[in-house]
């Protein structure tokens, strides 16, 4: 085996860039593993954890890239960082043979856009106020996707963002839509009627995504980050956008995606909704559904998008269990069952979608932990901050799930797998492919030990998207997992499967 | 420009860090500058320090 390196000083890329370096250098002959990470303090940490910190890379600084290559020999090794060199110095080539000068500052970017209305800043967290007040401060709104922001930037940011009658979304604003376009994560929705306020980014998508198949268009979709509901921040934002679609005519009726606010929060937020002008559907994923024709609080996101297509429709409407129960209890049939009790695993790239599954899926099987050590029912949110500092988020990287989805075909009490797929412009090209390779090898691995390994899956995507919601679903079924329509239907799927005396209750009838 | 005119007019947006998110952008013919940005020397620390300077330009 040998490791080796090389190191550009001063030659910073970003994450995403960085990471499909790697996954090119990993896929050479005779490369066993490939890492590009600027030399922060926490990137040396993952690197001496995974084997590869040799003297050469140890002096980088965070402001350097490293290359470290580990291969089977020498020349491999040797071949590959040629290779790194080789694309780094072409993408050198491509931005210097740009049409004009790539600008390296807002400033310069602003004298060659002086007309911009929006600035998506995406750069690490800690340096994410210095990017996004500056443009406040220009006069421009701000898409923050950035996440690890200090929670006093946040504050900051949005108080100025206020007072200037901006838009500050985010930080930790995964995805927005305005306009028609898409921000950041966003499925391909036609435009149309459905203004959505979100404090959670895979939560507007999995709406958006939900309307697009009913039909139904998104007029605009403001993110506000995950923390705009808790005490600190207020909800600064959360005011701001429901006032600008109050107003907006394209938008006829409004979601509003969140988890519950703080508690004092909560009574403004109420207040607020009551006193909407037009129809909203309030999914607070956590608080209590309630029912009130104008505004009815939904417990799910499915839920949400049916609930605000009837309004915009005015139609009648009342949740499910299932879009289609016969079919699920033909699955359920097919399910050959192992022995004793098993618990259910879930490893989920969204956060909002993990948290709703852990919502649902407690009343029914109870306790669900939410750590990979937990013993019992567990579902885990694999983009949480513990897992994401210095690495590519699962949603990016599928690897880095597809490994724990492997795992859990060797772990014995694991009966059921519960995981959710997310498409769209800028996610991975095809991430159906990892996830259902790892899911057969986990199928034959719980077999071979005379277990059986359920997999309860769903896709939050539309058919227009680049991957196709419908060959993603295939891709998937062909693996052997349960595809539902609904990330919903996927975990009450998976409770049905290791707890078949509750389908009287999700199924009707005698189950 | 007020919350209510950004949502009436096409986005002309800049974009600051991953540059997938401005690739993102040109299918759909949206005006995007992708700015290559880097950290500035010094690190984190030196962001604190920026940010304070900027403030402090604000007052004068």
């Amino acid at each position: 085996m040998a490791v080796r390196a090389i190191v550009r000083c001063s030659h910073y890329q970003d994450s995403m860039a960085l990471m499909r370096l790697a996954e090119a250098l990993r896929a050479l002959p005779g490369v066993r593993e490939a890492a590009a990470l600027m030399g922060t303090p926490a990137n040396h940490e993952m690197l001496a954890v995974a084997g590869l910190a040799i003297p050469e890379a140890k002096d980088a600084a965070p402001g350097d890239l490293m290359i470290v290559v580990s291969a089977e020999t020498d020349e491999a090794a040797t071949s590959a960082l040629d290779r790194a060199a080789g694309l780094l110095e072409a993408k050198r080539r491509v931005r210097e043979t740009a049409g004009r000068a790539v600008p390296r500052t807002l400033e310069s970017a602003l004298r060659q856009q002086p007309d911009a209305n929006l600035v998506a800043v995406s750069v690490p967290g800690p340096y994410a106020k210095l990017v996004a007040l500056r443009a406040l401060r220009r006069g421009l709104h701000v898409f923050l996707f950035s996440d690890n922001v200090p929670l006093a930037d946040e504050i900051e940011l949005k108080q100025a963002a206020a007072r200037r009658g901006l838009l500050c979304m985010g930080p930790d604003c995964g995805t927005a839509y305005l306009g028609g376009v898409g921000l950041g994560f966003a499925n391909e929705v036609a435009p149309g009627r459905i203004g959505c306020v979100a404090a959670s980014g895979t939560g507007l998508q999995a709406v958006a995504s939900h309307l697009a198949a009913l039909g139904e268009g998104i007029s605009h979709g403001i993110g506000v980050g995950g923390r705009d509901l808790s005490a600190e921040v207020g909800g600064i934002m959360t005011t701001a956008a429901l006032e600008a679609l109050a107003a907006n005519p394209r938008t006829e009726v409004v979601v509003l995606i969140s988890k519950p606010p703080a508690p004092g929060v909560m009574a403004e937020l109420e207040a607020a909704i009551r006193t909407f002008p037009k129809p909203v559907v309030v999914c607070c994923l956590g608080a209590a559904p309630r029912g009130d024709g104008r505004a009815p609080w939904v417990r799910t996101l499915e839920d949400a998008a049916h609930a605000a297509a009837a309004l915009a429709r005015r139609q009648p409407w009342t949740a499910r269990a299932f879009t289609d129960p016969a079919a699920v209890r033909t699955r359920l049939e097919s399910i050959r069952r192992g022995r004793g009790e098993t618990r259910v695993l879930g490893l989920y790239t969204g956060g909002t979608l993990a948290w709703e599954a852990r919502l649902l899926l407690e009343p029914l099987l109870g306790t669900v932990g939410a750590r990979l050590d937990d013993r019992g029912h567990r579902v885990i949110d694999l983009g949480g901050d513990e897992f994401t500092i210095g690495r590519p988020h699962p949603m990016l990287d599928p690897e880095a799930r597809a490994a724990r989805v492997r795992q859990a075909g060797r772990t014995r009490d694991v009966g059921v797998l519960l995981v959710d797929l997310v498409l769209g412009r800028a996610a991975h090209p095809d991430p159906a492919r990892p996830l259902a390779a790892a899911i057969h090898d986990a199928r034959r691995a719980a077999e071979a030990d005379g277990r059986a390994l359920v997999v309860a899956a769903s896709v939050v995507g539309t058919e227009r998207d680049p991957q196709g919601l419908a060959r993603q679903v295939t891709a998937l079924e062909a693996a052997g997992a349960h595809v539902l329509p609904s990330n919903a239907q996927a975990a009450r799927f998976a409770a049905l499967a290791v707890k078949p005396d509750l389908a009287p209750a999700l199924l009707g009838g005698t189950g | 420009m007020s919350v209510q005119s950004l949502l009436e007019q096409p986005l002309r947006v800049i974009n600051v860090g991953l540059e997938v998110f401005a690739q993102a952008l040109e299918p759909d013919g949206v005006s995007v500058i992708h700015v290559d940005w880097q950290p500035p020397a010094g690190g984190e620390q030196a962001a604190a320090i920026l940010a304070r300077l900027d403030d402090e330009g604000d007052l004068a």
